[in-house]
């Protein structure tokens, strides 16, 4: 009897790597995937599943279903693969340095000149006093309104 | 950053510079602010002067080692004063902008009117 080539064995697998990648690919982007990365770790838990139900089946079916050899190295390779995101995700994210000397609210923001992306200086008290421009190019131009408030948004860079 | 580029019209609306700070080079940033398409300025902090003094280094945080700047935010008045702080204690977990933008409403907009 030909026996049927459990395709939800490969199916599953093709799901966990597709939830691994989703993260960095399109979920990180949105704060509401990003933050618990529910959307990531459903996707992996759903090809988890048919891994392990693609495997069951062929220990339990094996004259009827292949997959004995080939689902327990699938499944062996997903769990590692679910394991590194949960890894990437939940522990190495976390380790970031506590920052007791940063301006605490109340504090005068010690100021600063650095070049902006086409070089060219920018001083915080500049931007604080002077009259402010629309963040958008093209936006309606501010007319002699001070600047209400600035936000300095630190980031880890691009790479 | 997306997520700022994308409420950037709110922020002008109440008059809120949003300025970003890395270490990545000039040409770097623009390369970012070119593919992303983020109006913001963002500013150039090769020589981790400003981290340092701002305690936002992380070391060896970055590819290669490199030590890069934690997530951090600040919110600071039209007198250079900070009002808002935001140290991440998870770099995935940023600030959303609507927590800027009501920060700054309860604590600029709300004190403004005091005087």
């Amino acid at each position: 009897m030909k026996r049927s080539w459990n395709l939800i064995l490969w199916f599953g697998f093709v799901l966990a790597l597709a939830g691994f990648l989703s993260y960095p690919m399109f979920f990180a982007r949105y704060p509401i995937t990003r933050d618990v990365p529910w959307a990531s770790l459903s996707i992996m838990a759903l090809g988890l599943t048919l891994i392990g139900a693609g495997a069951a089946r062929a220990f339990t079916k094996p004259e009827q279903y292949r997959g004995k050899i080939s689902g327990s190295i699938l499944a062996v390779l997903a769990l590692a693969v679910a394991s590194a995101f949960c890894y990437g995700v939940f522990v190495s994210t976390k380790q970031l340095p506590a920052s007791h000397g940063a301006p605490h609210a109340g504090q005068t923001a010690s100021d600063f000149t650095l070049p902006d992306s086409k070089g060219t200086p920018v001083t915080l008290s500049a931007v604080i006093d002077s009259p402010f421009t629309p963040n958008r190019p093209g936006a309606a131009a501010a007319s002699t309104a001070k600047t209400a408030a600035t936000l300095l948004i630190f980031y880890r860079g691009y790479w | 950053m997306r997520s700022f580029e994308e409420h950037l019209p709110e922020f002008d609306a109440r008059k809120i510079r949003v300025i970003a700070i890395s270490v990545d080079t000039p040409e770097e940033s623009e390369h970012l602010r070119q593919t992303q398409g983020y109006t913001f300025p963002i500013l150039s902090d090769g020589k981790r002067e400003v981290i340092r003094r701002w305690d936002l280094v992380h070391e060896h945080g970055g590819e290669g080692g490199a030590d890069i700047a934690r997530p951090a935010e600040f919110l600071i008045d039209s007198s250079g004063r900070v009002r808002w702080v935001n140290l991440t204690e998870d770099y995935r977990v940023r600030a959303r902008p609507e927590q800027a933008l009501a920060a700054f409403d309860s604590e600029i907009v709300a004190n403004i009117s005091f005087h």
